[in-house]
């Protein structure tokens, strides 16, 4: 047995402030042996990713541009090596944030990241349901655990999504092939959460084992 | 939907989660690990871990017992107690913390709230209060410090929009007056605050019956915090869920 399929490493993106702790505590849990890197050529080419991240969107980019990981990010995805955005990690990968505007993202997502434009409070924190379309093979209905106060309000790209309701709806998750991204916590997101990560992570060490 | 958080609270001392009326008269009530799994298994929506350690010594096993609940734990934990500046919570961060609660260090300094969120983000940062209603004064709660023990000329209410202003992402808002007496949450308190920030409330302070957080979300909490009323196991997470469910309240099943 490959010793990949048993006990996958896992690269986790150190995005600066991010706390990674739990993301590290759910993959240990999923029986993946987790490796927090800021080495570009680790991120570019580990077998299976995470990028984490909270704080802000100007200050996330900065960071990336000054260690050369925003072009091995957008490497790894062209390549179609598994990657995991979670939360400010989602919106990372976008054009464009009001957080932070005049900004580039990664722009590995089309699409724009917004203020919630509703009566609700911000931050959303706490449980939410994610309704995923028809074509989402990782997404499944659930509740998730989300604490953001920018989001996704729609994406252009064929990706299979899943929206949520703030104020309106808003794009919570979406994936395309071993590409997941949530603005959610799956690694906060108790059994619901983890059964999203394994699923992913046994699509990945598939892929990330496969012949090239 | 954004459902109501039901958050069952650890107070811990030295590694042990301990209870008692406002810290007095303490006794064990488990570990923090095994209860916080407990909670989780039941429901639970978040754990908050207070540190209450009156010594030096016993602070400094704080980031110890969170590494040991995030072992197990796989819901958002919120710690708080005995953050003075950010290194603090970034300490509590590393080991595993989801959200940091500023109390006394921040009414001290309110700019320790901005440095924490922007180093963190504002979703990281929470504002604990712990109010206290006072009489004929131009207020009606004032901001107690250091546990409580001591009094501050401060408006509660100005104080949590203050704190909004300043990153704080939450107020955590514990009635002094009620802590521990199991006579309900302060709900004119509760409902005060919730209509004066646009940040998520929790109230805290006072529950002994599933009512008693119906009232507090009724009031406009976002999310409610209990602590012995769990351990004691008197309710469960569970029980108390389906109770809210019954009467309208959103919860996460």
């Amino acid at each position: 047995m490959n010793t990949l399929e048993t006990r996958p490493e896992v690269a986790i993106v150190r995005t600066g402030s991010a706390n990674i702790a739990s993301v590290s505590a759910a993959l240990t849990r999923l029986g993946a042996v987790p490796r927090i890197t800021d080495e570009p050529d680790l991120v570019r080419e580990a077998a299976i990713a995470v990028l984490p991240g909270v704080g802000a969107f100007g200050a996330a980019m900065a960071r990336l541009r000054a260690r050369g990981l925003d072009e091995a990010i957008r490497d790894r995805v062209r390549d179609e090596r598994p990657l995991l955005a979670i939360c400010l990690g989602m919106q990372l990968l976008c054009d464009s944030s009001d957080e932070s505007p005049g900004v580039a993202g990664l722009g590995i997502v089309p699409a724009h990241v917004g203020r919630f434009a509703c009566d609700e409070r911000v931050p959303q924190m706490g449980w939410n349901r994610i309704d995923p379309s028809d074509d989402c093979a990782l997404l499944e209905p659930a509740w998730m655990y989300f604490a953001h106060s920018f989001r996704v309000e729609r994406v252009g790209c064929g990706a299979g999504i899943a929206t949520s309701s703030y104020g309106g709806s808003f794009v919570s998750a979406l994936e395309r092939g071993t590409l997941l991204a949530c603005q959610f916590h799956p690694e906060l997101s108790g059994t619901s959460g983890l059964a999203l990560m394994r699923r992913w992570m046994a699509r990945a060490t598939a892929k990330a084992v496969a012949p090239c | 939907m954004l459902t109501r958080r039901i958050i069952p609270c650890l107070d811990v001392r030295d590694g042990r989660v301990v209870k008692g009326v406002r810290f007095q008269g303490l006794r064990d009530a488990g570990d923090p690990a095994e209860l916080a799994a407990r909670y989780e298994a039941e429901g639970a929506d978040e754990i908050t871990l207070l540190d209450v350690s009156a010594t030096p010594e016993g602070r400094a096993t704080a980031a110890d017992t969170v590494a040991q609940v995030r072992r197990v734990l796989g819901i958002p934990l919120s710690v708080g107690g005995g953050v003075r500046e950010v290194a603090d919570a970034a300490r509590l961060l590393d080991a595993g913390a989801d959200k940091i609660g500023l109390n006394t260090a921040a009414v001290l300094r309110p700019e320790l709230l901005s440095e924490c969120a922007e180093r963190f983000g504002s979703q990281c940062v929470v504002v604990a209060i712990d109010a206290a209603r006072v009489s004929g004064g131009l207020f009606a709660w004032e901001v107690r410090i250091r546990s409580g023990a001591e009094a501050t000329p401060i408006d509660a209410i100005a104080w949590a929009r203050r704190a909004e202003a300043m990153g704080a992402g939450e107020v955590l808002l514990t009635s002094w007056d009620r802590d521990g007496t199991r006579c309900g949450y302060d709900l004119e308190l509760t409902r005060a605050v919730s209509s004066a920030v646009r940040i998520p409330v929790i109230a805290s302070g006072g529950a002994a019956r599933s009512e008693h957080l119906l009232a507090a979300i009724d009031a406009g909490a976002d999310a409610v915090l209990a602590a012995s009323i769990f351990h004691d196991g008197e309710f469960t997470v569970a029980g108390v869920k389906r109770f809210l469910s019954k009467r309208g309240v959103e919860v996460r099943t």
